[in-house]
């Protein structure tokens, strides 16, 4: 498969990324930098983290106009796979791409420490890979990750099973005490109604091989390669 | 002339940093104070009809200066 790994000015892990998917999952990874108009005809696009535009006015605001943006709009009204990635997620939510906004930790902190994830629902293209009940210990560095909602999209998520990753503690309960940055429910990632354009502040792209601790968060990229083979098998629509 | 716009956080959403200061404020002896919030000041400086100017930074500020999911905003200029 090929993956469009985006690059803005102060992306971070977009490296990180293209790592994964090359070298660990074995796919075709290109960069795609955000003054490109085209996603050269990938299957399925990255939207990585970092701190696009210095984090300036508000986190992903600036990200959201970049040309290359206006490509993964396209991409994902035509059912195309969008995954955003810590400071990915935040610029998702910018586009509109998903609902919601990210703000400041609670604590006021930068959190950068290992946290349990509990993935709600398989039915999902990012996490059909995941057995049921099954946590992943993934990391998250982030100081702007608290998941805001009104009362009413909250209401939406829910019930058509679109929170797709939780913060929870290690027994799988999703406590106030888990929660490392106040997000509403625990909220950790989240999908559109559609479900093809999904984000979550943890990083999986750093725990995807055992070298590293964890190779917990491979399940969310072979989640994504999962679909897309299905997606290749079927016959195109008439 | 300038656009003068001020963003804040909207009422629902949780603002640790204004409660922070709040807190800091109270420790430090002042009476009286209530809810704090911390929020954004832009000074823009602009050109042209203050009609059309209106409408301009009225659509800049919803677009892209504010967040509504999280911010009102309030403008003026002069």
């Amino acid at each position: 498969m090929n993956f469009a790994v985006l690059q803005f000015p102060a992306s971070n892990c977009d490296q990180d990324a293209v790592h994964v998917l090359r070298n660990v999952l074995g796919h075709s990874a290109r960069l795609v930098w955000h003054k490109d108009t085209s996603l050269g005809g990938a299957d399925a696009v990255i939207v990585p983290g970092g701190f696009s535009y210095g984090d300036y006015l508000r986190t992903g605001a600036i990200a959201r106009f970049s040309p290359v943006m206006q490509a993964v709009q396209a991409f994902a009204a035509h059912g195309g796979l969008v995954l955003g990635i810590c400071n990915g997620f935040q610029i998702l939510c910018e586009a509109g791409l998903l609902p919601g906004a990210l703000i400041r930790n609670r604590s006021l902190q930068f959190r950068c420490e290992h946290i349990f994830l509990r993935a709600p629902t398989p039915d999902s293209p990012f996490t059909n890979r995941i057995p049921a009940g099954q946590l992943l210990r993934v990391p998250i560095a982030h100081g702007e990750g608290c998941y805001f909602a009104d009362d009413t999209t909250l209401g939406q998520l829910r019930a058509q099973n679109r929170i797709l990753w939780q913060y929870v503690d290690a027994a799988g309960q999703p406590t106030d005490a888990a929660n490392p940055n106040g997000s509403l429910d625990n909220i950790a990632g989240i999908c559109n109604e559609r479900r093809n354009v999904a984000g979550l502040m943890p990083h999986p792209e750093r725990a995807a091989e055992g070298l590293l601790g964890s190779a917990d968060g491979r399940l969310i990229f072979e989640s994504l390669l999962h679909e897309l083979t299905a997606r290749a098998a079927r016959p195109p629509a008439a | 002339m300038k656009a003068k716009i001020i963003i804040t956080p909207k009422k629902a959403v949780l603002d640790p940093q204004g409660k922070t200061v709040q807190n800091a404020l109270e420790h430090m002896g002042y009476q009286g104070i209530g809810a704090v919030h911390v929020g954004k000041y832009l000074e823009i400086e602009v050109t042209g009809d203050p009609a059309v100017l209106q409408g301009q930074i009225d659509e800049a500020c919803r677009k892209f200066l504010s967040n509504p999911v999280i911010e009102d905003y309030k403008f003026q200029i002069e």
